[in-house]
């Protein structure tokens, strides 16, 4: 992979460049969960090491239980939980479910994973 | 049955508030439980759902939680303000609270098991914060579109609507008709206590709004196809078909506003409370009786509701002042209104509701329905007599006196009404039109008319500057006459007549001179027989004398002669 990177024209130098830079981005995440359960347990646990593998250093994740402060449930459109959100960076994005699905959570988020770079 | 109702508790009912959906079911939807609204696209689910949380709130002072999926809080509070509904007053005054859902399928990622908690926490926070008691969810299919997962989705709406039965709320879950189910995602099988169908149907290019409860479960509840009307005060539902043959009847009998029509029934007029139908060819005066009706009643001070079909209000008191009704004096006292509408403008139920609506509205004691033959347009025959069946039952109901005018066809017969409702009729006036010599006249005849004595003579019926007036037909020399033939035979009879009398005066005169003359001969003949008797007296004494002198003669001579 890297080896194709140093063959590639200016086009791919560019795109490059720009991934090393959102590779360095903060991650502003917000994970949304109704009480200790099961799955809110499974999503927390999931998402603090996806984070800590891939974001380590540069994520600020918080955790609110939708039970303690109902009007969150409204102002962010929360149905589903646990749901994640991307806030930072732009655009917004929504994650639903446990977070268990660690491949579509790092597409979800758009993060690249270790392996891949 | 009376026991056993006062034993068992019998399902709890939750008023809806909107006129005639409370009779149908009952007395409104299953309190604490989900009742389902399905229908197709712009049949009025989401209005009905709303008029439900702002009636609870204003009718029964139940707060309410109105959810919405498809449209956010400021465009559902634009939608229903034309309906006269204050949705963002009420949500300040705190009795309601509108939450928009909203799901962009395109910025979720499921990434592994989830509920639907926060909608719970969401509805459940609502709830608990206004204690709402009713709540509506339109249209909870959205998920379906919102978020990946059927068979969790599926899952987790059972489990809320068990939820919002431990809650105690009375709810309405709408959903969108499908291709095969009633609702496109099933929601059926879920919400199984109460499912009420609402449907928008074109026939003949004329669009009909009707409900129907497909199910509700623990009630009694109408079965029928009911029609509804969203006007501007909201929807309402008509229990028409619920209505019997169980009206009040009436002896007391009102004027036709005709005085020799009165005449024919008896010097008394129609009953109250009846059925008037009023045939005819074209021109043959049906509207004129009608109106006359309408005045009269007016200057009973009772109130009329003219219901046109054929011309406008203008229009009418135009022509009817022109045979010297004035109605228009009645329709500024407001004794009197007119409700001119085509037929095709929209479809028979329709109208069958907006006349409840208005009869509901002005009160009045008679109505008039001018022609009802028009409604041909929008339905066939059959459905003409069911509504015109639930028209009079329901007039009936009310004491109401009503004249309907159909329009005989030209080649119809005449003692055939187009539409088959004369035996719903309880008087029934026949107005014909007759051609002879050159000219048409009116007749009129009572057809019949239940419960009372009537005259069985034909009329002739003339229309006036003074109004109208019935005359007697010339029946003699074995001839129904009218019009000017009436008149020439009138005079006809009158000159014979003279020319009798003339004659005989004459032949009179005759008799009396021969008789003159007879006597004459009689005195002469007397005179002459007096002057034979005088004769032969005369006669009689001459020979007496001529005796006596013959006798005196013989004797002188008898002396002369013998002197010895």
């Amino acid at each position: 992979m890297a080896k194709k990177i140093k063959n590639s024209s200016s086009i791919e130098k560019e795109l490059t460049k720009k991934a090393k830079q959102s590779a360095k981005q903060k991650y502003v995440l917000k994970l949304y969960v109704a009480g200790i359960n099961s799955k809110s347990s499974a999503a927390i646990r999931n998402i603090t090491r996806i984070c800590e593998e891939n974001l380590k250093g540069r994520y600020d994740l918080k955790i609110f239980d939708i039970y303690q402060h109902p009007p969150l449930a409204k102002g962010e459109q929360i149905i589903a939980v646990p749901t994640l959100i991307r806030k930072l960076p732009p655009p917004l994005r929504k994650l639903i479910g446990n977070l268990a699905n660690k491949q579509r959570v790092l597409l979800g988020l758009d993060i690249r994973s270790k392996k891949d770079e | 049955m009376a026991n056993q109702k006062s034993k068992i508790k019998a399902l709890e009912k939750c008023p809806t508030g909107i006129g005639g959906l409370d009779e149908i079911t009952n007395g409104g939807l299953p309190k604490g439980r989900p009742t389902l609204i399905c229908g197709s696209a712009g049949c009025g689910k989401t209005l009905l759902a709303m008029e439900f949380i702002v009636r609870g709130i204003t009718e029964y002072n139940e707060p309410g939680i109105f959810m919405a999926f498809e449209e956010n809080a400021d465009e559902l509070a634009v939608n229903v303000a034309s309906l006269g509904m204050n949705v963002k007053e009420l949500v300040r005054q705190k009795k309601m609270a509108v939450d928009y859902v909203h799901i962009e399928r395109s910025e979720v990622e499921e990434t592994g098991e989830y509920d639907l908690e926060g909608l719970f926490v969401r509805l459940g926070s609502m709830i608990d914060g206004i204690g709402a008691k009713r709540v509506v969810l339109d249209s909870v299919e959205a998920l379906f579109a919102g978020l990946p997962n059927e068979a969790i989705l599926r899952a987790e709406l059972r489990r809320l609507f068990r939820w919002l039965k431990t809650k105690g709320v009375t709810a309405i879950i709408t959903g969108e008709k499908g291709e095969m189910t009633l609702t496109r995602h099933g929601l059926e099988e879920y919400v199984s206590d109460c499912v009420i169908f609402l449907d928008n149907r074109v026939i003949n290019q004329v669009a009909t709004r009707r409900l129907r409860i497909i199910k509700y479960r623990g009630s009694q509840h109408g079965t029928n196809e009911y029609p509804t009307l969203i006007d501007e005060t909201g929807l309402s539902v008509l229990p028409i078909s619920a209505l019997g043959l169980i009206y009040p009847v009436s002896n007391a009998r009102i004027s036709t506003g005709i005085p020799r029509l009165d005449t024919m029934f008896g010097g008394k007029g129609y009953f109250r409370g009846t059925s008037v139908f009023i045939s005819g060819t074209a021109g043959s005066g049906k509207s004129s009786v009608a109106a006359a009706f309408a005045d009269s009643a007016c200057s009973r001070e009772e109130k009329c509701l003219y219901l046109s079909f054929e011309e406008s209000p203008e229009q009418i008191l135009r022509n009817m002042n022109s045979i010297g009704i004035n109605l228009s004096k009645w329709t500024k006292k407001d004794l009197l209104r007119f409700r001119s509408v085509r037929p095709t403008l929209y479809g028979l139920e329709t109208h069958l509701v907006s006349i409840h609506k208005l009869v509901d509205d002005f009160k009045p004691r008679v109505v008039v329905v001018d022609p009802i033959t028009n409604l041909n347009a929008i339905g066939e025959t059959d459905e003409i007599k069911a509504m015109m069946t639930r028209l009079i039952d329901f007039l009936k109901n009310n004491q109401i006196t009503t004249i309907f005018t159909s329009l005989t066809g030209g080649g119809a017969a005449s003692e055939q009404s187009e539409v088959g409702i004369s035996s719903l009729m309880d008087t029934w006036l026949l107005l014909r039109n007759i051609e002879t010599d050159g000219e048409r006249n009116r007749l009129l005849y009572i057809l019949k008319s239940r419960g009372m004595a009537h005259s069985n003579q034909v009329r002739e019926f003339i229309l006036s500057d003074n109004g109208i007036q019935l005359r007697n037909v010339y029946v003699g020399s074995g001839m129904v006459l009218t019009g000017s033939a009436r008149l020439v035979q009138e005079a006809k009879d009158r000159s014979m007549e003279l020319s009798d009398s003339q004659s005989s005066q004459r032949k009179q005169l005759e008799l009396r001179q021969q008789q003159l003359a007879i006597d004459a001969q009689i005195a002469s003949l007397k005179a002459q027989t007096e002057a034979i008797n005088t004769e032969m007296k005369l006669i009689a004494d001459n020979n007496r004398r001529k005796e006596a002198m013959i006798i005196q003669q013989k004797k002188e001579m008898s002396r002369l002669r013998n002197p010895d």
